[in-house]
């Protein structure tokens, strides 16, 4: 079987660049990026997609989504999370441990691979827990786990109180070769709020959450990470004091990468006001100079890689007073137009926004994927940068539809999503 | 056209200063039938008023329900313990349920921000925001606003001190709103834990002192130090507190010479507030108490009365 991908411009994450070529793929592998002679359309059996006026980019990869499968299927299964994933052209999504039963054994992780396999559409990487039951009191066992499949160590949902518990977790599971991916938040200081804590928390009448509830513990896990030399990811970054911490341990040399997530540098805690639980998640949208800080981040490499932080809940969640709705928002479908518009404002470069969502992510979690070389799996998205339309409701495929961007207009589409080379969505 | 084009009462923000003298001269006029000896007007009559608690109410609920019986009205109460809420049912559910049944208005208190604008979404009838969270009071700020006007013969120009926990009282943050839309001087004061981030927005003074902050004012309005809502970092005791926030005879008399004072009530006797204070002739809170009737009276004859629904 051979697909030819013709005349589109393909993004090379590697050099930074954008070139136009034709790919070929011979099962599922690509052969050759270049200009292939036009007898190759004679051929029987060649596939020929046309890809003129398109960009070709590396299949998306996510390190950070809420599956809610075990437990919470009516929120959202494998499945459907997987679809809602090549929707958005991503071809990889590494999944949070927070399900009920929570992901801190072999068993749990055995059964999401299981699951993501027959699932098919995007590939699965399971992220299991720091602590047994996520109570923050026993390691889990990194070694077991990590030969089971999981692909990173993570509490998310929870963050880490029991700094000697962090320090020993980052201590492990360097040894594993694993990363300790870090919910960065104090939650005495959190505690009771539903927003960020600011002008418009008080105008509004919301309980807030300070910056400083965050940027503490991030400022910890770097001064754990520079102590004991191993790497720490912090996850959904969302303050300009973070930022300004993580560029310190960087220029000190410590092991520290960093995520965002496409809604902290598109919308700020202006967003809240009309009490719409769609706009609530934690780390909660803060300041303008905060998503300025963000994008700023983004430009000088603070910020290595972009993060749905795709958490599905139902109208059960969500229909409900402010303050009673759970955190949260889906941002599979979302994050490649909210991206695209950061390029288009100029804040980052179009090979540099696909590389922080695709290579890097990759390289940070120790996955395969996020470039287009010959010999390696043909898994990519063919995407329209210039494509308008309103996001819908009804064409969301996450079986939840908590999104604050339904009924916005969006600019940059998807249009194929493709994994060893099987077109997978389209 | 209607006089007030509004079918809900949810924040003092949606009101022009227009409109906040509206209410307040229709108050006026509706203060009188409380003092008849026959207290009943047929302005509502036929019209169904819901008032629906989820937190316990004493002054609010009653002073609504019974401005509602003066205009003829049919109510009914709801609270949280006798609603389906024990149940499980969701609120905007409730609203939906209560919509069959056809009412004209909900007068709502929910301790979520938000609730009263998420329900007024949902139905078609109309919801009075009885106090929602940490958020908002309209009406309590409205009949403030009345009591201030009726005994200073205005509200512009005046200065103004709110003295409590600023950062988790509804009250505060309506009476704020409503004060600067009228043009007055307001100074809030209270424990640095007690004062939000960011009230300074408004355009109003922060003096932590109290003692400073009552200095040449001509309304002391208190707060209820609320020790349901506290949680155990913003004081270290009701003693410290009172000790060092609460307001006596001495800080009065820096005010200026015909200050009032004026509290939302509950009162903690001799916490925020001396003792003998509370029945001193400079206290206007009993007063706050009779306008709340009137004031409510308006509101619901503005937003429910005449033909048109």
């Amino acid at each position: 079987m051979i697909t030819w991908i013709k005349s589109g411009s393909i993004v090379d994450t590697i050099k930074g660049l954008i070139r136009k070529a034709d790919i070929l793929i011979k099962d599922g592998i690509i052969s050759e990026i270049g200009i292939i002679p036009s007898e190759l359309k004679q051929k029987e059996g060649v596939k020929i997609i046309d890809a003129e006026g398109m960009l070709i980019i590396p299949g998306l990869i996510d390190m950070h989504v809420h599956l809610r499968e075990p437990g919470h299927e009516y929120k959202e299964t494998i499945l459907s999370g997987a679809m809602a994933a090549v929707a958005g052209g991503f071809t990889s999504i590494a999944c949070m441990p927070n399900t009920d039963p929570v992901n801190d054994n072999r068993a749990v992780t055995e059964f999401i691979i299981r699951r993501g396999k027959s699932a098919g559409f995007a590939k699965i990487y399971p992220i299991a827990c720091i602590s047994k039951k996520q109570e923050g009191k026993t390691l889990t066992e990194f070694g077991d786990i990590k030969d089971a499949g999981a692909v990173g160590i993570s509490d998310d949902g929870m963050p880490v109180i029991n700094s000697d518990l962090m320090r020993r977790a980052t201590e492990y599971a360097s040894y594993h070769g694993l990363t300790i991916i870090s919910h960065s938040e104090d939650p005495y200081l959190s505690r009771g709020g539903v927003m960020n804590e600011g002008d418009i928390s008080t105008v509004i009448g919301l309980s807030g959450i300070p910056s400083i509830s965050e940027e503490i513990m991030v400022s910890r896990d770097i001064l754990i990470a520079k102590f004991t030399k191993c790497p720490v990811h912090i996850a959904h970054v969302s303050t300009a004091g973070s930022v300004e911490i993580i560029k310190r341990g960087k220029e000190a040399g410590v092991l520290v990468t960093a995520e965002t997530a496409p809604h902290y540098f598109t919308l700020d805690h202006t967003a809240v006001t009309g009490y719409d639980s769609n706009t609530k998640m934690n780390p909660p949208l803060r300041t303008p100079e905060d998503v300025l800080a963000i994008k700023n981040g983004l430009a000088d490499g603070i910020i290595d890689a972009i993060a749905t932080d795709h958490a599905p809940h139902s109208t059960l969640e969500k229909d409900l007073e402010f303050d009673k709705a759970a955190f949260g928002i889906i941002g599979l479908e979302t994050a490649l137009p909210l991206t695209l518009a950061l390029v288009r404002a100029g804040v980052i470069s179009l090979p540099e926004a696909i590389k922080k969502l695709s290579l890097n992510p990759a390289r940070i979690l120790g996955i395969p994927g996020g470039q287009l070389e010959p010999g390696l799996p043909a898994d990519l998205a063919i995407i329209d940068t210039d494509y308008e339309y309103t996001l819908k409701k009804e064409d969301i495929l996450s079986k939840s539809k908590n999104s604050p961007f339904i009924g916005k207009a969006l600019k940059g589409r998807n249009k194929l999503t493709m994994i060893g080379g099987k077109i997978v969505w389209e | 056209m209607r006089l007030f084009e509004h079918k809900d009462l949810l924040s003092i923000d949606q009101l022009s200063i227009a409109d906040i003298k509206l209410i307040l001269d229709m108050a006026e006029s509706f203060k009188e039938i409380s003092s008849r000896d026959i207290k009943k007007v047929p302005t509502l009559r036929g019209k169904t008023v819901v008032n629906l608690f989820y937190e316990p109410s004493t002054r609010t609920r009653s002073s609504f329900e019974i401005a509602a019986k003066r205009l003829s009205a049919d109510t009914f109460n709801l609270s949280s313990s006798n609603s389906s809420t024990i149940k499980g049912e969701t609120l905007i559910d409730t609203g939906r349920n209560l919509q069959a049944m056809n009412p004209d208005i909900i007068i709502l208190r929910h301790s979520s921000t938000g609730a009263p604008h998420m329900m007024a979404k949902a139905v078609n009838y109309g919801v009075i925001n009885a106090g929602d969270g940490i958020n908002e009071h309209p009406t309590q700020a409205l009949l403030d606003l009345f009591t201030i006007r009726e005994k200073k013969g205005r509200v512009e120009g005046l200065k103004i001190v709110i003295i409590g926990d600023i950062s988790h009282s509804r009250v505060a943050k309506s009476n704020i709103k409503g004060l600067k839309k009228l043009g007055a001087d307001v100074t809030v004061s209270g424990p640095p834990t007690m004062v939000p981030v960011g009230i300074e927005n408004y355009g109003i003074n922060v003096i932590h002192n109290p003692s400073e902050a009552i200095r040449n004012k001509d309304v002391i309005m208190l707060l209820r130090i609320q020790f349901e809502r506290q949680s155990n970092v913003l004081f270290p005791s009701i003693r410290e507190y009172a000790k060092y926030f609460g307001v006596t005879r001495k800080m009065i008399e820096l005010a200026n010479d015909d200050a009032i004072i004026m509290h939302p009530g509950p009162i903690n006797r001799g916490v925020e507030l001396a003792s003998e204070l509370i029945d001193a002739p400079d206290s206007v809170i009993l007063e706050q108490v009779k306008n709340g009737v009137a004031i409510r009276m308006a509101i619901l004859y503005l937003l429910i009365g005449g033909s048109s629904k």
